[in-house]
Order: structure tokens, then C-alpha cells, then sequence
């Protein structure tokens, strides 16, 4: 299902030119943040947590899965150039898979890891917080990816519905209405979180881990099999 | 006075005069292949009356207005503006009828506080009207058309960053008439809600004028629609996530004092900062705290210093002969 020239030519896509500039500076911006407030505060179990928790996996890790994501796919079909991936005989589902496993590997690599060593900035990782939100960020960059990839597919506009959604629904409706939160990837990588930290440390999910666990799989697995459908049956619009 | 205004002379500078009666020209063109003839068909120059740089400039704003809500447009790019006034409407109407079914004296939130709750709504709307109005005419290398007529490098910024920021103006300014009409209609108090209506009008025209300073220099970075919408909306919410995470850190370590330091990080919490301190508006930073008088100062100063800034780029984008 891994197809090499596939992922080599998605890399390149998604780490060439300007795309690249953005996936560096959100998470640099984490760090420079995360060093600042070390040296202001000291290190701070709630204060680490309020970071990673409030700002670096509400806002970043969906920022950068959405720019991942869509940008595996979207600019291909966007320009009509996935044409010529398209004719060569590559099953579509094993098109998919490939720049899944592309664009979850990116938005870990850019998410994951940098909140891990904010994490060791901030409390030198005690109470485990620096892994347990690593662990979720990773998480969530798996269901993120699967998420935006599939949107990709189905509409010339992902960039933006994605935005909105990573935006509005998980950093805003995703923190504060508590009904939204069951159906909020945030939730279900913090139900992670939370079972990874110790118990001393405050992270708090809406979901119980069994659940989050069933629904980030769900998701992605079935993000990818409608994307594989989809790629199938691909018309390709003009210029508006 | 031009030879070309003259069509009753058919000069031909060809070199077969006897042969220059109109028909026969085309077909005998086979016969005089290769011997080619310019003639005048009559073109005339324009001796009318110009309307000038002014009426340029007012066009391409009226223009670039109206193309923000989707209007002189396909109908399909009407949906996304329209759906978006409608959404930031709809909440100041339900406000109203909450204010009278429960006869409060005052509305639940004010006029300012609801233009700054409906923030993400106006980051997705300018995310939207910026590339449109900005980034097209650089995809479609418009922008050299333009800059043939009499108008000016300043005189395409000015309109379009006053088209901008009237859309965004009237986008935030309506649903606040809305409340104000409706608080009259349900009878609170006239004063207290003629004040606080002029208060929130002012925010919006602070809150078009900085936002469409930052949003218009981001698009006229990029000919890709995709890109300026993505790194406006980025632009606008990642600080401000950033800023608000940060104040509650502030908070939680008991270092209150610098929650106003903070807030000057962002747009949304710079004019927070601002309706509170200046516009009797309730605060939205943690703790509900307002700005001491010199934090205020700071905040005005940085304010206008930004959309100064914003503004000069933006020229500086177009000085450049390339684009």
C-alpha cells in the first residue's frame, strides 16, 4: 500500500517553497514562547500544562495538520497535475495511504516533537506532561491528517472549510461547549493526555480513553476509505 | 491636425496607388501578396471630457465594496459573504428578543463586547474579502491595466484599503444598529443606548481600519487565493490564541500587572484593551481587568502606529515596477 515515488514526490510538495516557512515558524513560535515563559515563571506543572493544553494542542497541532493535510493532495488537484498520478497503475487507496502516512509523519514531526521539547523547556517534564501531550499531539495529528486529507479530496476550498474548522470548532466550540467536546479530536488526544500524565498533573478531558481511542481510529480509517473512494470517481473542475 | 483623423483621404502607402479603391483590396490581395499597405480605416482619437483620478479612485472603491459582498459577482460567490452577514446578524436579533421576553434594563452583552465575541465570524469574512479584492488583480495581472490609466500607485491603495475597511466596517456595524434599533424598540433606556451604540460605531471603525490594514498587506503578498486566506486567518488567530493563553498564565502565577503588557500582542486583544479603557466596554481579558492610564496611552499609540505601519508596507508593496 506504501508506494515510494508517491511519498518522495509528496514530501517535496508539502516541504518545498513557502508551505515549509509556515510549518517552521508555528512551532519555533511555540518554543521562543515556551522559553520565555520559563524564564518569566520558573517551571510550573499548571502553567505548562495551560500551554501545551491551551494553546499548542487547541491551535497548533491543527493548524499544522491542516496545512498538511491539504496540502498533500489540495494543490494536485487543485492545478490538475494529479492527472499524471493518477493514469500511472497506482490504485487510488494505495495513493491515499501513502500520502497518509506522508502528511501524518510531517504534522507529528512539526507538532509532536516541538511540543515535547517546549515541554522540556517548560517543567523538564515533570509529572510525564512533556510526553503526555507529545503522545497526544501525535494522536491527534494521526486523525488531523486522516481528517484534512479527505477533505482535500472532495472540495477545491479545503484549505479554508479547514481553517474554519480547526479554528472555530476545535479552539473555540472544542474548549468551550461541553456537548462539541465528544466530537472534538482535541478531546479524544487529551483523553490520551491525561491517562499518560501523573496524577497530580490537571489535564482533563471531556471523553473517557476507550472511547477517544474507538473514535480517532473511526475517523481515520474511515477519512481514508471515503478518500480512496473518492479519488476514484475524481472530476476535475476548471478555473472558477 | 493627426493624419489618422482624416478618413476622407484613403491614403494607401502602398505601392500600387492605382489599385486603392476599397473593395478591390481584398480580392486582389492574391495578387499583391507580398507587398504590404497600411491603411487608414478611420480610427479617431477621444476629445471628450475625462474623468480623472478622482472618479478612478471612486470607482475601484465602489467597485472593490461591492465585490466584497459577493455583489457584480457570480452567484456562487455571493454565498459565502452573505451566509457569514446573515450568521453575525442573527445573534444581535436574538439578543434583542431576549432583552424582551425578560425585560431587562439593559441588553446582555454590549455593543462592543458583541463585536469582539463575533471575531472568528470576521476573521473568516476578511480571510475571504482581502484576496478577492487584493490578490485577484495580481493572479490575473490586472494591477498593470489599472496602473496605465491616470490613477496612481497611492490612489489603488487608498481605494482599496478604504474598500476593505468600509466592508468590514459596515459588516460589524450593522448588527450593532440592529441591537441599538431593537433596544430602543423594546425601551430601555434612550441615553444609556444612543451612548453606547456611538461607542460601539467607533469600535467598528477601529476594529475595519486595523484589521483591514493587516489583511489587505498579507493578500497583496500573494497571487494565490488559497495562500493569503490561509495566512490572513493565521495571522489574525494564532496571536491571538497565543496572547489569550499567555494572559492566563499570567493569571494562574500571580502576575496580574502584566495581563496589559500582554494583550498588546494581538489585534483582537489590542482593541479589547481599547473599548474597555475608553469605550465603557466590559473587558475581555482575564479577571475583567482594564488598562492602567499609561497602558492605555501605549495601547492608542501602538494602534496607530500599527495601521501607519500596515499602510506603508502596503505602498511599499506597489512602488515596485514588477509586482
Amino acid at each position: 500500500m506504501y508506494h515510494p515515488t508517491v511519498a518522495r514526490l509528496t514530501y517535496r510538495a508539502l516541504l518545498g517553497r513557502r508551505r515549509a516557512l509556515i510549518l517552521c515558524a508555528l512551532p519555533a513560535l511555540l518554543l521562543v514562547v515556551a522559553a520565555a515563559v520559563r524564564a518569566m515563571n520558573g517551571a510550573d506543572d499548571a502553567v505548562t500544562s495551560q500551554l501545551l493544553g491551551g494553546f499548542a494542542l487547541a491551535t497548533l497541532v491543527p493548524l499544522i495538520g491542516v496545512i498538511a493535510g491539504t496540502g498533500a493532495i489540495g494543490p494536485e488537484i487543485d492545478d490538475g497535475s494529479v492527472v499524471y498520478l493518477l493514469s500511472k497503475p497506482v490504485s487510488r487507496p494505495s495513493v491515499i495511504v501513502t500520502k497518509l502516512i506522508v502528511a501524518t509523519g510531517t504534522t507529528a514531526v512539526f507538532s509532536a516533537v516541538p511540543v515535547l521539547v517546549a515541554g522540556f523547556i517548560l517543567n523538564g517534564n515533570s509529572q510525564q506532561l512533556a510526553v503526555a501531550y507529545a503522545l497526544a499531539a501525535a494522536a491527534a495529528s494521526i486523525a488531523y491528517s486522516a481528517l484534512f486529507l479527505l477533505l482535500g479530496t472532495v472540495s477545491r476550498h479545503a484549505v479554508v472549510i479547514g481553517l474554519v474548522y480547526a479554528l472555530i470548532w476545535e479552539a473555540l466550540i472544542g474548549s468551550l461547549v461541553p456537548g462539541a467536546k465528544t466530537l472534538s479530536v482535541q478531546q479524544w488526544a487529551l483523553a490520551l493526555a491525561e491517562k499518560v500524565a501523573g496524577s497530580g498533573a490537571d489535564v482533563n478531558s471531556a471523553v473517557a480513553l476507550p472511547t477517544a481511542l474507538v473514535l480517532i481510529v473511526v475517523v481515520t480509517v474511515g477519512g481514508t476509505l471515503f478518500a480512496g473512494q473518492k479519488l476514484r470517481t475524481l472530476t476535475l473542475a476548471g478555473e472558477e | 491636425m493627426s493624419p489618422d483623423r482624416t478618413p476622407e483621404h484613403p491614403t494607401t502607402t502602398g505601392p500600387a496607388p492605382g489599385q486603392a479603391t476599397a473593395p478591390a483590396h481584398g480580392r486582389t490581395a492574391t495578387a499583391e501578396r507580398g507587398q504590404d499597405v497600411i491603411h487608414n480605416i478611420g480610427y479617431r482619437g477621444y476629445e471628450g471630457p475625462r474623468l480623472g483620478r478622482s472618479y478612478a479612485r471612486r470607482a475601484l472603491f465602489t467597485q472593490s465594496l461591492r465585490g466584497s459582498y459577493g455583489l457584480g459577482r457570480s452567484a456562487k460567490s455571493k454565498v459565502l459573504p452573505m451566509l457569514l452577514f446573515a450568521t453575525i446578524c442573527v445573534p444581535a436579533a436574538i439578543l434583542v428578543a431576549v432583552a424582551a421576553l425578560t425585560k431587562a434594563k439593559e441588553l446582555q452583552v454590549g455593543y462592543a463586547e458583541y463585536v469582539l465575541l463575533m471575531q472568528p465570524l470576521l476573521g473568516i469574512y476578511l480571510a475571504a474579502a482581502a484576496p478577492q479584492a487584493i490578490s485577484m488583480d495580481l493572479r490575473f495581472k490586472t494591477t498593470p491595466l489599472y496602473f496605465s490609466r491616470p490613477m496612481e500607485r497611492s490612489d489603488y491603495v487608498a481605494a482599496k484599503y478604504a474598500a476593505l475597511s468600509a466592508a468590514l466596517f459596515l459588516f460589524t456595524a450593522v448588527p450593532v444598529l440592529i441591537m441599538y434599533v431593537g433596544a430602543l424598540l423594546v425601551k430601555l433606556d434612550f441615553s444609556d443606548q444612543t451612548k453606547g451604540a456611538a461607542q460601539g460605531i467607533v469600535f467598528c471603525a477601529l476594529f475595519a481600519l486595523l484589521h483591514a490594514a493587516i489583511a489587505a498587506w498579507i493578500a497583496a503578498l500573494t497571487p494565490r487565493r488559497g495562500f493569503g486566506v490561509a495566512a490572513i486567518i493565521v495571522a489574525i488567530t494564532v496571536p491571538y490564541f497565543l496572547v489569550t493563553a499567555l494572559q492566563g498564565i499570567a493569571l494562574t502565577s500571580d502576575n496580574s500587572s502584566a495581563i496589559g503588557w500582554l494583550g498588546l500582542g494581538s489585534p483582537g486583544t489590542l482593541l479589547d484593551g481599547i473599548q474597555s479603557r475608553f469605550l465603557d466596554g466590559r473587558s475581555g481579558f482575564p479577571d475583567a481587568q482594564t488598562l492602567t492610564g499609561s497602558q492605555g496611552a501605549v495601547y492608542l499609540a501602538v494602534f496607530v502606529a500599527l495601521v501607519a505601519c500596515f499602510y506603508a508596507l502596503l505602498l511599499r508593496r506597489y512602488r515596485k515596477a514588477g509586482l
